[in-house]
């Protein structure tokens, strides 16, 4: 139980996927702008995170390890993430039209988030089992979702603060995304 | 078995490759066929809030085309008989600003009206039961006709097509039936927030 305590831990904070290994900086930048939004695509992030992290481990051990195909990981995992995307997008586009709509392109774009390949691949080479692979792909998940969701609501009160005309826009997000990956850094050595 | 094809690298990665993408495609044929979209909720929310008058004053033949044109990006200013507070309502569920009703349409109007056919000058032409969009003109060929008071939108669609010119757009009487509260007139939002339209009330009075 503690050792899935560290897993999480590790995982949200201190080896955070966007602020530490920046991986997956595009949606926290593109779909950042306003905090419904960074929600929706928060728990869409975190579902294909936890799905492809599982399915990954499954199609590492059943399929890539026996026949000796573990330099195939990358394209098989690709195949994976796509496959989870698409099913991910039919799900919203049923159960949530309005989410659909809100998440627009950034969902088929989940494809190309780097974090959700980088998960898979560091699972497989982590060498672990079924229970802390997908630990580590929910972990990533939810880091992902705590530090979108924090920075979308910075930006929601950056929107209204006077800043300096060459600062505005992109500028500041990225020296508040820096701020952010700074004090993350703060978490090293928790565990 | 898989010792075998283990053997054979080429073999065993174009089986594998192959596998996983039929396997993933057959699950993902059944998602689709399970999570199945019925036409487009979106579509259908948007027709419920226009007014149903069917009256193409919008440039599409009724509302439920207006809807689907919204829903793909179409301007949400383009329906008079819904006016200001149907674009409010689009707006809030679309989550865009409200714009001013586009004039290019028509303007709303200010009290709602019914068609009146003066009967005994009606030649019975059929015209304007081919134009009504709500079905709400009685008669046939040669026969007078009449408007379902109760029926009619007041959409003027039936005026242009009339070549005697007896239909006139009358002021709906306001009996018992329609008569209904005012709104509240200052619907200023009472707990503060970011959302826009809201305005600050003027301290003019108490400042001075």
């Amino acid at each position: 139980m503690q050792e899935f305590a560290i897993i999480l831990v590790s995982s949200i904070l201190i080896n955070n996927y966007v602020l530490v290994q920046f991986l997956g900086l595009c949606p926290f930048m593109g779909v950042s702008n306003k905090l419904e939004s960074a929600i929706g695509m928060s728990a869409a992030t975190t579902f294909v995170l936890t799905l492809t992290a599982m399915v990954s481990y499954i199609v590492d051990v059943m399929v890539l390890m026996p026949l000796g195909l573990i330099y195939l990981r990358t394209i098989a995992f690709i195949l994976v993430i796509a496959a989870v995307v698409q099913f991910t997008k039919m799900f919203i586009e049923k159960t949530s039209p309005l989410l659909y709509r809100v998440l627009g392109v950034f969902l088929p774009l989940i494809t190309t988030n780097c974090a959700v390949l980088g998960v898979a691949l560091q699972n497989a080479s982590k060498d672990l089992n079924f229970m802390e692979s997908s630990l580590y792909g929910f972990g990533a998940g939810a880091g992902f979702s705590l530090v979108l969701i924090f920075f979308s609501a910075m930006r929601e009160r950056l929107a209204a603060a006077d800043i300096p005309a060459p600062f505005e826009g992109a500028a500041i997000a990225m020296i508040t995304a820096g701020l952010m990956s700074l004090a993350f850094m703060g978490f090293s050595g928790l565990v | 078995m898989i010792e075998s094809i283990a053997q054979q690298p080429i073999l065993a990665a174009l089986i594998a490759m192959v596998g996983l993408g039929i396997l993933f495609g057959a699950l993902l044929g059944y998602a689709a066929e399970k999570f199945k979209v019925e036409g487009d909720p979106i579509v259908e929310q948007i027709d419920e809030l226009l007014p149903q008058t069917q009256c193409g004053q919008c440039g599409f033949p009724g509302c439920k085309p207006y809807a689907e044109s919204i829903a793909s990006g179409d301007a949400i200013n383009k329906c008079p008989p819904g006016g200001q507070s149907t674009i409010n309502a689009i707006a809030n569920l679309l989550d865009v600003p409200a714009p001013e009703l586009d004039a290019e349409h028509g303007e709303e109007a200010d009290l709602r009206t019914v068609a009146y056919i003066r009967e005994d000058e009606c030649i019975g032409c059929t015209k304007c039961i081919q134009a009504c969009p709500v079905d709400a003109i009685l008669g046939a060929a040669k026969l007078m006709h009449t408007v379902i008071a109760d029926e009619c939108t007041g959409c003027d669609l039936c005026v242009e097509p009339c070549p005697v010119d007896c239909i006139d757009m009358l002021p709906l009487t306001e009996g018992l039936k329609q008569w209904h509260w005012p709104a509240p007139q200052n619907q200023l939002d009472v707990i503060a927030s970011d959302r826009s339209g809201f305005e600050a009330p003027s301290n003019e009075g108490r400042a001075a």
